[in-house]
């Protein structure tokens, strides 16, 4: 069977077509690209992806208007089917704004936009989305974001921590994020949300190919269950 | 009938613009500013025969993110 992706677009992403390219490259499969006008979305997928952006402007609060577009109706009754998530950046803020991850993005601990390449440690390295990388092994991947300080309880960071789905941690001040998380999990391991942008680097001529085994884990992930 | 929506973050949420403006705020000279905190007021305009309960959901699932921020509803004779 051949990987089929969606990478879903909502009025203000701008970083769904690396997205596209970067599955469709490492996969050879297809990649059906989804309006966020869009009631449904294609059945059998293998992926469904979260871009990042400025999606509806960041009116509100980040992502807070694109977790209530038409769209996301379809992508958390999949997600609750276990089809695999990823949100990247503003992908993940739709995701916790969507309740499909817990916590809140808020803005940067030092008010101004990073965009640069950051070191992260990743923490679990059994996911579905991790277990191309090794376990604690430190990558580097760019980081483009105003709002990606990770907030939640203490009672859920511990949570997150005990369940083993801190699946990123940045290992240098980035943005504030409680514990320094750069990525979590959902419960049933399905749903990943990151503020680092691994689409961004899967070539040398992106600086580095360190985001690319996150898509592989993906890939080795359906094949091993095939 | 006008409606006010005050949203703020959470005690003991850390708050980068609140942070932010205490900083101008004394770099322009106020003194005795101990603390600033930055919200977000939104105005609705709604039907006289709106029921508490709506407005109470508006603000729960998307005026409101309820992990970070509560919201207190404010109705402004018209």
């Amino acid at each position: 069977m051949p990987f089929t992706a969606a990478v879903i677009t909502f009025p203000g992403s701008n970083c769904d077509r690396d997205m596209a390219v970067a599955i469709e490259e490492i996969s050879g499969g297809t990649v059906h690209r989804v309006w966020h006008g869009d009631a449904a979305l294609p059945d059998g997928l293998d992926l469904i992806a979260l871009p990042g952006g400025f999606s509806y402007g960041d009116y509100l609060r980040s992502g807070a208007m694109a977790a209530r577009s038409p769209v996301m109706q379809a992508v958390v009754e999949q997600a609750g089917r276990g089809v695999p998530v990823l949100g990247v950046c503003n992908g993940f803020q739709v995701l916790t704004e969507a309740g499909l991850l817990p916590g809140a993005l808020m803005r940067n601990a030092g008010i101004r936009f990073v965009c640069r390449d950051v070191k992260l440690k990743v923490e679990n390295a059994s996911s579905l989305f991790t277990s191309a990388y090794l376990p604690g092994q430190t990558i580097t991947i760019p980081v483009a974001h105003h709002d990606g300080n990770y907030y939640a309880d203490a009672e859920t960071l511990d949570r997150l921590e005990g369940e083993g789905r801190v699946a990123f941690r940045y290992l240098e001040a980035c943005n504030g994020s409680q514990r320094d998380i750069a990525g979590v999990l959902n419960e049933k391991g399905n749903v990943l949300g990151m503020m680092p942008h691994p689409e961004r680097m899967i070539e040398p001529a992106h600086g580095g190919s360190d985001g690319r085994k996150l898509f592989e884990s993906v890939l080795h992930g359906l094949n091993a269950l095939a | 009938m006008k409606v006010r929506v005050h949203v703020s973050l959470k005690n003991g949420v850390l708050d980068p613009q609140g942070r932010a403006i205490h900083h101008a705020l004394e770099g322009l000279g106020f003194d005795g500013v101990n603390d600033v905190r930055a919200g977000r007021l939104i105005e609705l305009d709604v039907a006289d025969t709106i029921a508490d309960e709506a407005l109470d959901e508006m603000c729960r699932k998307l005026l409101a993110n309820m992990v970070i921020e509560n919201y207190r509803i404010e109705k402004v004779a018209a």
